[in-house]
């Protein structure tokens, strides 16, 4: 695998990712036969021990898919998810999933829908706790306490409900509940996209010291470049159920090589007059159902050229630590 | 200085809360030009969008009393005038388009249907006319294939193309004003970028001013001449965008300004605002900022709130230390 897929850790990746493919059957085809959404495509990517991944990528690219696959919720169609060296993909995946299970959480956008308004915060904190038993009445209600400073609330939250918060308080209490039994690794699926500007940036740094304070390796998944700027390592570029391309952060915002990646960026409104507004990308996502046969970007992409129209590029790296999948840069 | 095509003067609006009324946006003022683009910017729970809504009297009824105070266009105030007239120019002179093209449009009807809706309503057009229009209409907003796509239903569309009917609709009557209420929020970035484009084209080809509403600075920056930040009700801030952006006056502007999480380089913790905003029942004394406010003085946290003073030519700021620092009032 090339460098730029590998983590960087010097210790072993605690996430390896290869040929990762999700199917799912959508009905019956009017041309006979089951329509099929290909909405994971082959990818490949590895997460090292407190180390962030972000994964960037607009609707239909496949982000949560991943998320979803990596935590056990939806099972994978092909490839391969090997999860602090254990493989919890193919036969007898779900039983070696399930001793690493309490190593791994996830965290998802909406702290709404996340949290029983019916549950008071502590019960919702200690779900995993009760769910893995062996604490103490008083060990257990110490945890809570805990967690609750640990993500930036006063212990005396505990037996209120979550229509008492805000949107962003709801947010740090879902996290506390994900660090409950002691995680060392956490899929974030846009965990920031729904609250305000103020509140995301809480969030955002106090994802960053929990990291720091316990040692935490993160997927961060996200549609906001910039957020994932804040947060990642390294970054991986998703179109159309692809990575398209992955590198160190400074060099993928710094110099992005795939011409999806350079138009992400041109994309998004940066609050600044005045700028020197890059051309518009044109077109929109092709259909999953319908994938064109070479490049998914063929139709959109500035750059075509007629090997792109039925040849799908690889992902291939193109500098150290730093790989794209795009013809352009075959020849290099 | 030529007369205001819009004139809006001390608008509050109060709706029903669990303990009496609460005001969602309380005296907000501002002037909108010809042809001119306005940004309006604030986060949740700031009144935005209530305010926009009120300016055409689309408050909910039912929890929300009749707006106080004026909105002139072009010399008829919207908030008294007969609901025929008001009718008139909904959707005629003033068009609106929100966050949510799905729901906006009606699934059962084709697209003809419903912009030719708008035609035959406000310009008495035919049904066939209306079908033609709705063509002409399509290709102005840049949807391919305009006659055959005006014949389909909207689950068809995709969330951009469905947002490029919603501003078909809207610029049917070639409205003097469009209020654009976070029009690409529920979009992609790269599928944002077409329909910002596509609205600052149609705003130079028809000569329409522009409202936009959004929580997101950055397409505000690169949308509006002139910006107008909210925050919990009020207006705390209104100046020429270039200035703004140049140098934000009122600290909640600033903050929020530093809470952007760059693109262009690498801080790692992100500059935050402290708290919470306060919800509408249970707003602080004094300043509505000043329990976050890292420049809070002991007198903004006491009655009575601060005005709003003009630092300077189009610029307005509601924080009187900042002024003061600045050289007082002008």
């Amino acid at each position: 695998m090339s460098e730029a897929l590998s983590a960087a850790a010097s210790e072993g990746p605690i996430v390896q990712v290869r040929d990762l493919a999700k199917t799912f059957d959508v009905g019956r085809s009017p041309k006979g036969g089951r329509l099929l959404l290909r909405a994971v495509n082959g990818v490949s990517f590895e997460v090292g021990r407190e180390e962030t991944l972000g994964l960037v990528g607009e609707s239909g690219s496949g982000k949560s898919t991943i998320g979803r696959m990596l935590v056990g919720l939806l099972p994978a169609s092909e490839g391969e998810i090997r999860l602090f060296g254990e493989t919890v993909t193919g036969p007898g995946g779900r039983k070696r999933l399930a001793k690493v299970r309490r190593r791994l959480q996830f965290v998802f956008q909406d702290p709404h829908a996340s949290l029983d308004p019916r549950m008071r915060v502590s019960d919702s904190i200690a779900e995993p706790i009760d769910i893995a038993g062996g604490f103490s009445r008083k060990d257990r209600a110490d945890r809570v306490a805990e967690l609750l400073e640990m993500v930036g609330l006063s212990a005396s939250f505990a037996e209120r409900f979550p229509h008492e918060f805000s949107g962003g308080q709801r947010q740090r209490i879902v996290i506390a509940r994900a660090l409950a039994l002691n995680p060392d690794f956490v899929v974030c699926d846009e965990p920031v996209s729904s609250l305000d500007v103020s509140m995301q940036a809480q969030i955002v740094n106090l994802l960053l010291d929990l990291q720091d304070r316990l040692g935490l390796s993160y997927l961060f998944i996200a549609h906001d470049l910039a957020v994932v700027r804040s947060v990642s390592r390294r970054v991986a570029v998703l179109y159309a159920g692809e990575v398209v391309e992955v590198a160190e952060k400074r060099r993928l915002y710094a110099d992005p090589k795939h011409p999806y990646t350079r138009a992400l960026l041109a994309a998004v409104p940066r609050p600044v007059v005045g700028r020197e507004r890059p051309p518009v990308i044109k077109g929109e996502v092709p259909s999953l159902l319908d994938r064109p046969p070479g490049c998914s970007l063929f139709a959109r992409c500035p750059h075509a050229m007629e090997r792109c129209r039925n040849e799908p590029p690889r992902l291939r790296e193109i500098a150290p630590g730093h790989a794209a999948a795009c013809h352009l840069h075959d020849a290099a | 200085m030529t007369v205001p095509l819009l004139q809006v003067e001390d608008l509050t609006v109060e709706f029903r809360g669990d303990a009496g009324w609460l005001r969602a946006v309380e005296g907000v003022s501002f002037t909108l030009g010809a042809q001119e683009s306005l940004g309006l910017v604030g986060e949740s729970g700031s009144g935005k969008s209530v305010t926009a809504l009120s300016l055409l009297r689309l408050h909910a009824r039912r929890t929300t009393r009749l707006p106080t105070g004026r909105v002139l266009w072009q010399g008829r105030d919207l908030l008294t005038l007969p609901e025929r007239e008001i009718r008139a120019v909904r959707g005629g002179e003033i068009a609106m388009i929100f966050q949510d093209p799905m729901t906006s449009l009606n699934p059962v009807l084709t697209i003809a249907d419903q912009i030719g809706e708008t035609l035959r309503i406000h310009q008495g057009l035919d049904r066939a006319a209306a079908r033609r229009r709705a063509v002409e209409l399509l290709d102005l907003v840049r949807i391919p294939d305009a006659g055959r796509r005006v014949d389909e239903y909207p689950h068809r569309l995709s969330g951009g193309m469905r947002q490029r009917v919603m501003i078909a609709i809207a610029i049917a009557c070639r409205p003097k004003l469009l209020i654009a209420d976070e029009p690409t929020t529920a979009l992609d970035v790269t599928i944002q970028a077409q329909i910002l484009e596509l609205l600052r084209d149609l705003q130079a080809e028809l000569g329409m001013s522009v409202m936009l509403i959004s929580h997101d600075l950055g397409l505000i920056a690169e949308f509006a001449e002139r910006v107008i930040v909210m925050y919990a009700g009020q207006v705390v801030e209104q100046a020429p965008a270039a200035e703004l952006f140049d140098r934000p006056i009122h600290p909640y502007a600033e903050g929020l300004l530093r809470a952007i999480p760059s693109l262009d380089d690498d801080a790692v913790r992100l500059s935050t605002i402290p708290g919470n905003i306060p919800d509408p029942g249970n707003r602080p004394a004094g300043c509505r900022f000043g329990p976050r406010c890292g420049y809070a003085e002991p007198a903004c946290r006491a009655a009575p709130p601060p005005p709003i003073l003009a630092v300077s030519a189009g610029r307005l700021v509601r924080c009187p230390p900042r002024v003061a620092a600045l050289g007082g009032p002008s």
